[in-house]
């Protein structure tokens, strides 16, 4: 079984978004990477499935060279090589048109990403590449076994869960509990600095859309508190006052 | 080529998000001089599916095939593809929701679409296409220009506040072919809360975290969402210790709720935590801790004991 996993280097989860070049530029002055939340999910378990089921994992990523530590450390976790496409990953469809083009030519039984990116939260990447290979696609996935050729997944729905089989190949964007995130072992780490890394030009250059520029949520005003023993002034103020009841 | 919009049924109802992607929708069609027409798809009475032009959609177009019955994200794709070319629709809407999301991305695949998810305002034609979205999970907002032919917009729910008319819209039997393909995928179970407040369509939430101490205390948690009509969320950590199902979870890792109220129990306001609610219009935070980060994210405060406080509060709604 061959898995291509999808990852993007995406700001910590804590950091504090600030923006240059007159709200045109993402500042990423003292801004630590990581690998997306939801893609280090999907890169666990295809190395469970590795582990359980013998399979090649790749690492798949679409950035410039600042994106190579958050690779290397997806070899660390215990993938066994990656492609890094040399291009700042400008929209979805570009990314999507990466991730198609690199698989038309090795097909792969699974290429499985996280739900969505962490930095603008699309989720559209996993969607766009099933449409360009004619393939399905799925999204939220939190459970994924695989028997032969079929693959037997949960999907998170509204409210609710489904159970879902089908054929691969497939592409799944993944988010817990699907499997545990890993962290890299020294072992691992010392392999990772000799595991191939791969770096190609992009195929096609069709970004269809653009950012402009960004700007900051307005602050919200001071709290107001309400002392413990006079709990029911907030519901009449929530009434009276802020109008949501 | 009017504005396509898809609006999506709960139960034979169409959604409030859907609603307000259809009210969004005439917008953009107005500003465009142009006029919307909602594509819906499964069973619905021709009634219900007229109310979509108290919204502003002159048209809908239903797609009744019994395969559709269950919601497929691929196989409403080429539905929603399909209908955009017999009207030469260049701007397509939804809302965001499990289904949204299957169908915007498969649609921007198939009709090589510039997409805009977590859209939060109408778009500026002035000069291009260019649309406002949520980013870094609400922390900030960019301002998209759409540069492809197509458009879509994904809107983010409860962000578009609707205005209703008496109008109604005309209905018409919408059949395109179906493809195979579309149907590949075999659901062999499904589980769904029923007769709750469904989460990311909620109004008002009630979340919990882990200052409940144990999930045989949620009791109090469920009263009060349940006098408010609102529905229960909790934090990661709870959903982690499974004290709550997953799909209550919010969070920068679970789901992202934008309500008029967000009241949150015993939460201490990690910054993670605040990425899934900081949309919500209106945040209460009660916590034992005064120095809990969460009071600097909120608008009304408590600092208090949740046991104590919770039951006041159902009491107060109760007698409202």
């Amino acid at each position: 079984m061959k898995i291509l996993v999808c990852v993007t280097s995406v700001p910590d989860t804590t950091t504090k978004i600030t923006f240059t070049g007159n709200n045109t530029k993402f500042n990423k002055a003292g801004v630590q990477f990581i690998t997306g939340p939801y893609d280090d999910y999907a890169l666990a378990r295809a190395v469970e499935l590795k582990e359980k089921l013998g399979a090649s994992v790749t690492v798949f990523n679409v950035g410039e060279a600042d994106a190579e530590p958050v690779i290397r450390k997806c070899l660390a976790i215990g993938a066994d090589d990656a492609i890094r496409v040399n291009a700042e990953p400008i929209d979805a469809y570009f990314v999507a048109e990466q991730i198609a083009a690199v698989a038309k030519e090795t097909p792969y039984d699974l290429i499985l990403m996280g739900r969505e990116s962490i930095d603008y939260n699309g989720g559209q990447v996993h969607g766009i590449v099933g449409e360009m290979l004619g393939i399905p696609s799925i999204s939220p996935v939190m459970r994924l076994d695989v028997e032969g050729t079929t693959a037997k997944m949960t999907r998170e729905i509204e409210g609710g869960k489904e159970d879902i089989e089908a054929q691969l190949p497939l592409v799944l964007g993944c988010q817990e509990p699907i499997a545990e995130w890993k962290i890299p072992n020294m072992r691992g780490i010392m392999t990772a600095r000799t595991k191939p890394l791969k770096i190609i030009q992009p195929a096609g250059q069709d970004s269809l859309t653009a950012v402009a520029n960004y700007e900051m949520p307005a602050p919200r005003g001071a709290v107001k508190m309400i002392p413990a023993d006079e709990a029911e002034t907030l519901i009449k103020l929530l009434r009276t006052e802020a109008k949501v009841i | 080529m009017s504005v396509l919009i898809f609006a999506e049924l709960d139960e034979g109802k169409l959604k409030k998000s859907s609603q307000e992607a259809i009210f969004y929708g005439s917008k953009v069609a107005g500003m465009m001089g142009t006029s919307a027409t909602a594509v819906v798809i499964g069973a619905a009475d021709q009634s219900e599916l007229a109310t979509a032009g108290r919204f502003g959609a002159t048209k809908v177009l239903h797609a009744t095939d019994a395969k559709l019955n269950e919601p497929n994200g691929m196989a409403y794709a080429s539905v929603v593809a399909a209908a955009a070319q017999q009207e030469g629709a260049k701007v397509v809407v939804l809302a965001k929701s499990s289904l949204g999301d299957a169908m915007a991305a498969r649609l921007a695949g198939k009709l090589k679409a510039g997409l805009a998810p977590n859209v939060i305002e109408l778009p500026d034609l002035s000069s291009g296409f260019r649309v406002k979205t949520s980013i870094y999970t609400g922390k900030a907002f960019a301002f998209n220009e759409l540069k492809a032919d197509v458009k879509i917009l994904a809107i983010k729910k409860n962000t578009i506040a609707t205005e209703e008319t008496d109008a109604t819209a005309t209905v018409e039997n919408f059949a395109p072919s179906l493809n195979d393909a579309d149907f590949a995928l075999r659901v062999t179970n499904t589980e769904k809360a029923t007769g709750d407040v469904l989460l990311p369509e909620a109004d008002l939430v009630v979340s919990a975290g882990r200052g409940m101490k144990g999930p045989e205390n949620w009791g109090i948690v469920e009263d009060l969402a349940k006098a408010l009509h609102a529905a229960t969320a909790c934090s990661k950590p709870v959903s982690d210790l499974d004290w709550r199902p997953h799909h209550e979870h919010v969070g920068q890792t679970g789901i992202k709720v934008s309500p008029n109220l967000y009241i949150a129990a015993g939460i201490s306001g990690a910054i993670q935590h605040l990425a899934g609610v900081n949309s919500s219009k209106v945040i209460v935070v009660i916590n034992k801790d005064p120095d809990a980060p969460f009071f600097k994210s909120a608008d009304y405060g408590i600092v208090g004991d949740v046991f104590e406080v919770l039951p006041k509060l159902t009491k107060a709604v109760q007698a409202l």
